[in-house]
């Protein structure tokens, strides 16, 4: 039997302007089907990805943004936010989706799943994984 | 855990350099690849990002990368260790997961 | 150790299937093990057979597949990815009424859960990109 391994996924990049940030939740939904442990990591311009009010008609390509809200239900609910990243950006957890799921350990509760942390602690995050993905 | 950051761009072009030394913990280390060569080269506005980090992180740069863009190894920085590609396949194997800052 | 691979560029545009493949074969000389590359985004345009570079310079593709041959390496482009580029077997080409087929000998097209089975079945895998 495989162990169970820290699946990180980082994202860096903002969306729309190159296909990384729609095709590497293409790989986090797949993924969740394997059981394994899976964070998700967004920082630098990748916070930009999970901004609410993205309306993309104009441009002719498909607003992907409400697939960020079904993570919850894939059991992928460990999702870290960078402050620094969000700060250099003028961007606030407001400024972003609100992501959640449901807590099975816990009545079902609704909880969220969008955790800021420091970049230190992010980096702690990183130096903990085992497989680390970078689209 | 100690993971191994591989740097592929010029730190005068992208961020990666930083992001990736800004992320990294002790007792981590840095290669540069590919247009990453050029954060290890002295003299550079980036070239004391590299430098100060060097008590915590251990960086290496890729050799093949340097000579294909004419960089005499004496301009790297001091203690940048220069490998080849076996180096490479060696400190992936030493570390326990490696990490591509794209 | 088994080790993986993940190509996320096409070939020449970027440098990454050519550190990528430096990488490979200096990894099996050193006598690990490769279980698998696997190219994601326009990495899956390194699989296609009718790239026809020119002769004074290293042809990526035709690297690649024989790399693969001489050392039973695994090389999977992800359908998804694939379908979206343009580069399909005659499975898949029969399938969405392509009327042919493009892919490079020694590559297979699969899915995602090929990237996700490589990193829980190695010991370590090395993303090459942009």
């Amino acid at each position: 039997m495989s162990e169970t391994k820290k699946f990180l996924y980082v994202n860096r990049k903002a969306p729309y302007g190159t296909i990384y940030a729609l095709e590497s939740l293409e790989v986090v939904l797949i993924g969740a089907a394997f059981e394994q442990d899976v964070a998700l990591a967004f920082l630098d311009d990748g916070v930009y990805q999970l901004t609410k009010g993205q309306t993309t008609d104009e441009v002719g390509m498909k607003n992907f943004s409400p697939t960020y809200r079904a993570l919850g239900d894939y059991d992928v609910n460990k999702i870290y936010v960078e402050q620094e990243s969000l700060d250099a950006r003028g961007l606030t957890l407001d400024d972003l989706q609100a992501l959640t799921y449901e807590d099975e350990d816990d009545d079902w509760a609704e909880k969220d799943s969008i955790k800021v942390v420091s970049a230190a602690e992010m980096a702690e995050i990183m130096e903990q994984s085992d497989v680390v993905l970078s689209f | 855990m100690s993971q191994l950051h591989t740097v592929n761009k010029s730190p005068l072009d992208r961020n990666t350099l930083e992001s990736a030394i800004k992320h990294a913990t002790k007792g981590n280390s840095v290669l540069m690849i590919e247009d990453g060569v050029y954060g290890a080269m002295q003299g550079t506005q980036k070239s004391g990002m590299v430098s100060d980090a060097m008590n915590d992180i251990s960086f290496y740069v890729l050799g093949p990368d340097l000579k294909a863009r004419g960089i005499n190894e004496g301009r790297v920085i001091d203690g940048v260790k220069i490998v080849d590609y076996s180096g490479f396949v060696a400190l992936v194997a030493e570390h326990d997961a490696t990490q591509s800052w794209l | 150790m088994k080790f993986s691979v993940m190509i996320s560029e096409g070939p020449y545009t970027h440098q990454a299937s050519d550190t990528a493949y430096n990488f490979t074969k200096a990894a099996l000389e050193a006598g690990h093990e490769c279980f698998r590359v696997f190219f994601y985004h326009d990495g899956v345009n390194n699989g296609t057979r009718l790239a026809t570079p020119p002769t004074d310079d290293r042809n990526v593709v035709n690297r690649w597949s024989e790399l693969a041959e001489a050392h039973k390496l695994d090389l999977v482009l992800c359908v998804a990815a694939a379908q979206r580029r343009g580069i399909a077997d005659a499975d898949e080409a029969k399938r969405n009424g392509k009327d042919a087929d493009n892919i490079a000998p020694g590559f297979r097209i699969s899915g995602l859960g090929q990237l996700i089975e490589a990193g829980i079945q190695s010991d370590r895998l090395v993303t090459f990109g942009d």
